[in-house]
């Protein structure tokens, strides 16, 4: 179906067997893209398939080690973004690469060539902005900024050097419902104004919404191109996992019982200047069930990830509530004893030590009166620990110990994830469980979340990822500049109601929800 | 001329070195670069222009000397936080422990030689004003730079492309090479200043303050440029405020000292901190957000390709 669609008109950039080694590793092996004018063209694949290694090569960040770049037919070497950029091909990254200290109009200047005077910059932002609904104050500084604010900064700068070709890494990973839907709108207009777009994301009904092509990566190499309307989410997803991939299933219906977890009108202030203050939160987890904190990134959620891990302490005792113990003034250790185990969002360096073996990490936690005594690290039983937990969660990796950092996220997400269920705690909460992890693992890692919950424990899910929400979650919250939204069952959310919460813009519905 | 003037006269005196140098390390710092060997190519500033100056018997050779050899010291220290991405720290402490002991070694023949004082500025008219005269119109031509200096650097960060570069590599350097921005480059120049500018400072302590060598004079005057920076927020203008301050400490105390006012002398060899300290802790306080350190600082950039 590809090839009726494409006979029409010379590609704009043709990769053809494009390979990259990493010592040992074939990143890319002999990729093959055609990508025509004006084409919303989507690279997708699990963590590791090669895609970044790939966008990377085309923006000039890395080499190729084999395989030829044509530009408009004529073959190019792109050994530099400054090339990429004369050739016309601009990029927004997953990781904004903005500069936090300073402000919107010189992180734009600072980007285009130097015929650019801030002045101008200034005055070329309102036109963009404008034209295309991104709006953006020039002198504000980024680190005041909301991620799909950031996300427009990215946009606009690409945009002002008028790019052919526009690379966008997972977009909508920060934006909420409705910040993405107006990224696509954008996008649409960009493409009917012959601007073609290489769309990388996990999210494949965005790419079924928005995409005409889509090239799939599989270990390195071209899986499959195909039209991505044509096909059903569950269709590529298995191509893209070489397997099908199930739903999450829970064995049994959740039957709440007793409170786990209380949360009584808990006020944190902010710790930092880019720090946001908690509000007067009340939530309560339930034997037997996962509620679900949805919102978008910097509202709060690892705020409130720290209060509930007593990694920052509250004000009171009563406060925090963990299996009908007070513990709002007590350190993370404390509330671990009392049952609870926590997962935080960031897996290197906050959930396991970067350097350490997987068996020196299972330390990290509760784990202590397992693998040490009077203050000795029983290797060997840690060792054994970290392998029941590599074989429960069916952890993959090089080599019998490896560090933690040689693990893929994934796999490392699977790990500590692991590390902290296989002890069947009686409160967990984890924030972003599946954050940049490939859908295989992710699968696994949600269907283990509900399988928890279903064996009793409460579980309490922060996540900026809705459709993971609506999939496990049986009651959820919404998390908007450190208030937390009454929770509901979630058979009472929509997609439109979450995103209001999210935006702020839905207050009446706390009165509604207070008075009944 | 009264005490009071020449009190004031030597404070700028005692401020110079500390501006020049800081605003050096200022500018390699906004580039990303910690570098802990200032006092190194301090020392090495010193001994070079000092011998240079002898032996041509020429202050302005003697200067050239001086920069050079702290530019120097700088390329070498380049060579190995850039070209091996070595550890900042540990580089920069090297870079000190060398060049005070190569400084020693140059400087050994020299010891006990003296130089003429540098010529000051003379405004027929102006500079024979009462109080004011000798202040603003009879300094040397070290003082005028350093504020010249000053004045241009601050220009340079926030007025220019090229600043805004150099500061966005000192911001995230990862961001920066992704964008196609020359950060190796930069921060190789950035070292180069830095180094030139410590070794200027150095220069200026052998030829003006003291015109004489002898081994360690620079005595901690780099940490001092070090710290200046960090509390002036890496703000030129602060920069300056927070060299006269620390520069008025140590002459007020050193006179305090002598009119033995029963204070003990230790406590008051403390006061130049604890002032400089204080005054940039007030200024932090009254901006709020003040606290602008370089989101890369000391940190080893390697590129991915």
């Amino acid at each position: 179906m590809k090839e009726d669609l494409s006979t029409a008109t010379r590609p704009l950039v043709e990769l053809r067997g494009i390979s990259k080694r990493y010592g040992d590793l074939l990143a890319n092996d002999g990729i093959d893209i055609a990508i025509r004018p004006g084409e919303i063209h989507a690279l997708l694949g699990e963590n590791g398939a090669g895609k970044s290694t790939l966008v990377k090569i085309m923006y000039g960040v890395v080499e190729p080690t084999a395989g030829e770049i044509l530009w408009e037919g004529r073959p190019v070497a792109i050994a530099s973004p400054v090339q990429a950029r004369d050739l016309g091909i601009g990029m927004v990254f997953q990781h904004f690469s903005l500069f936090d200290e300073l402000t919107v109009a010189e992180n734009i200047a600072v980007a285009l060539s130097d015929t650019w005077t801030l002045s101008a910059v200034r005055a070329k932002l309102g036109d963009i902005s404008r034209n295309y609904g991104l709006a953006l104050e020039a002198d504000r500084a980024v680190w005041t900024l909301s991620a799909g604010e950031r996300q427009r900064i990215e946009i606009v700068r690409c945009l002002l050097q008028e790019p052919r070709l526009l690379i966008l890494d997972e977009p909508t990973s920060v934006l909420t419902p409705q910040e993405a839907e107006h990224l696509f709108v954008t996008l649409d207009k960009l493409s009917a104004e012959g601007v073609s777009i290489l769309y990388i994301s996990h999210k494949l009904e965005e790419v079924r919404r928005l995409c005409q092509t889509a090239t799939i990566l599989r270990a390195g190499k071209v899986v499959a191109s195909i039209d991505p309307r044509q096909r059903s989410a569950r269709e590529i997803a298995a191509l893209m996992v070489g397997a099908e991939v199930g739903d999450v299933r829970s064995t049994a219906p959740h039957v709440p019982k007793g409170e786990m977890l209380q949360v009584n009108s808990l006020s944190l202030p902010a710790d930092s200047v880019h720090g946001l203050a908690l509000k007067d939160i009340d939530l309560v987890a339930r034997a037997g069930e996962v509620v679900g904190i949805a919102g978008v990134a910097g509202n709060g959620q690892s705020e409130l990830f720290a209060a509930l891990s007593g990694e920052r302490v509250a004000a009171s005792n009563a406060a925090i509530v963990i299996a009908g113990r007070p513990c709002g003034l007590a350190g993370i250790d404390a509330r671990r004893r009392l049952g609870a185990a926590f997962v935080p969002e960031e897996r290197l360096g906050h959930a396991a030590a970067p350097t350490h073996s997987l068996s020196e990490n299972t330390l990290i936690s509760h784990a202590a009166a397992e693998v040490s005594r009077s203050g000795f690290i029983l290797l060997r039983a840690a060792r054994r620990f970290a392998r029941s937990i590599i074989e429960s969660f069916d952890v993959r990796m090089s080599g019998p110990d490896p560090q933690a950092r040689k693990l893929s996220g994934g796999n490392l997400q699977k790990f500590v994830i692991g590390r902290e269920m296989i002890r069947r705690p009686a409160v967990l909460v984890v924030d972003q469980p599946t954050w940049g992890v490939d859908a295989g693992a992710a699968r696994l890692i949600r269907q283990a979340i509900v399988d928890l919950a279903t064996a009793g424990s409460a579980v309490i899910v922060i996540s900026q990822d809705l459709d993971e929400l609506f999939e496990i979650a049986d009651r959820m919250s919404v998390i908007h500049q450190g208030h937390l939204s009454p929770l509901k069952p979630i058979s009472a959310w929509t997609r439109e109601s979450v995103g209001l919460e999210m935006l702020g813009v839905a207050g009446s519905s706390h009165e509604a929800a207070h008075a009944h | 001329m009264t005490t009071f003037e020449a009190i004031l006269l030597t404070i700028v005196t005692a401020s110079t070195p500390l501006l020049i140098a800081s605003l050096g390390e200022l500018v390699a710092e906004r580039s990303g670069v910690l570098n802990l060997g200032v006092e190194g190519m301090m020392a090495m500033g010193a001994a070079c222009s000092f011998a240079a100056a002898v032996t041509f018997n020429s202050t302005a050779i003697g200067v050239g000397a001086g920069v050079l050899a702290g530019a120097v010291m700088a390329a070498l220290f380049a060579l190995v936080v850039l070209g091996f991405a070595a550890n900042q720290v540990g580089s920069g402490l090297a870079v000190t422990i060398f060049g005070l002991g190569l400084s020693g070694l140059i400087g050994a023949p020299f010891v006990g030689a003296r130089r003429d004082p540098v010529a000051p500025l003379h405004l027929p008219g102006l500079t024979d004003l009462p109080v004011i005269g000798r202040l603003f119109f009879g300094q040397d031509l070290f003082v005028y730079g350093s504020l010249v200096l000053t004045l241009a650097v601050a220009l340079y960060l926030n007025r220019t492309r090229a600043g805004l570069i150099l500061r966005s590599i000192g911001e995230n350097h990862a961001s920066a090479h992704g964008l196609g921005l020359p950060v190796l480059k930069t921060r190789f120049l950035a070292i180069l200043f830095g180094g030139a500018c410590a070794g200027l400072a150095g220069a200026y302590l052998s030829l003006v303050y003291t015109r004489f060598w002898s081994p360690g004079m620079t005595a901690g005057r780099g940490w001092i440029a070090l710290a200046l920076v960090v509390f002036a927020a890496w703000r030129p203008k602060w920069v300056l405020i927070g060299a006269y301050v620390f520069g008025a400490a140590t002459v007020l105390q050193l006179h305090a000292q002598a009119a033995q006012f029963g204070v003990p002398s230790q406590l008051l060899s403390a006061v130049p901190y604890l002032a400089t300290i204080l005054a940039l802790l007030l200024l932090s306080l009254r901006h709020g957000r003040a606290i602008g350190t370089p989101g890369s600082l000391g940190v080893p950039f390697v590129p991915d390709r």
